[in-house]
């Protein structure tokens, strides 16, 4: 019985895994690539993690995995929170089908302070301006 | 066929397919955020790959080594996009 429910804990966490895999490798776009991989990628190893919780069925296992869960959870959004705003003050560009940019004009290039309103002064901003020779 | 061999000749092939994958994207990457993406990506798929092996070889210390691997992840991706920002910092 804790076979079929290790049997499917680990193949849904493999095809997460995979699929972030996939992602990774076909989306266009740095930011794109940075949301893909974190939600994928840290359910897949979640899950593989629960998998073996319930293989060894033991206190000492259990609480070891699920503070690597834990862990894995607490630090993947902080970690691509911190890529994110590096990459965007590089000036990495986004994809050509990209619609909304919502921080616009609204980080400073020197300082890296965020304002709340737009200020469109031109050495200011950094430039994100979409163009189609982009390496997909 | 038993959950070893479900493990052995499905899952970890599996695994290792997408290991390929993130390190064409690694070597490939166009930005340097992408390449770091991937290689935080890569550990996160070596915890996985770990659980399985000890599932397979039914010895719970290589948990241990997945905990440190977790640690070590987070670890490089704060100081490398520290770093990146700092460097087009201007006072």
């Amino acid at each position: 019985m804790s076979s079929v429910i290790i049997v499917i804990l680990v193949t849904l966490g493999t095809l997460f895994v995979l699929l972030s895999a996939i992602g990774l490798v076909r989306m266009p776009d740095t930011y794109m690539r940075i949301s893909v991989n974190t939600k994928a990628a840290t359910l897949g190893v979640g899950l593989i993690l629960v998998g073996t919780a319930v293989f060894f069925n033991d206190l000492s296992t259990t609480s070891r995995s699920l503070v690597i869960i834990l862990f894995v959870f607490l630090t993947a959004p902080v970690s691509a929170h911190l890529i994110g705003r590096a990459s965007y003050f590089m000036g990495v560009k986004m994809w050509r089908g990209s619609v909304i940019d919502d921080l616009r004009g609204k980080y400073q290039k020197n300082s890296h302070i965020l304002k709340s309103e737009i200020d469109d002064t031109p050495g200011d901003n950094i430039d994100h301006t979409r163009n189609d020779d982009i390496v997909k | 066929m038993t959950l070893t061999d479900y493990l052995y000749y499905i899952i970890l092939p599996i695994l290792a397919f997408s290991v390929l994958l993130i390190v064409y994207r690694f070597i490939k990457g166009p930005s340097i955020a992408d390449k770091i993406i991937a290689l935080d990506v890569l550990i996160t798929t070596g915890i996985g790959i770990i659980g399985v092996y000890s599932i397979i070889h039914g010895r719970s210390t290589f948990l241990d080594t997945a905990m440190i691997l977790a640690l070590i992840a987070f670890l490089s991706t704060v100081a490398f996009s520290y770093y990146l920002e700092k460097r087009n910092r201007k006072k």
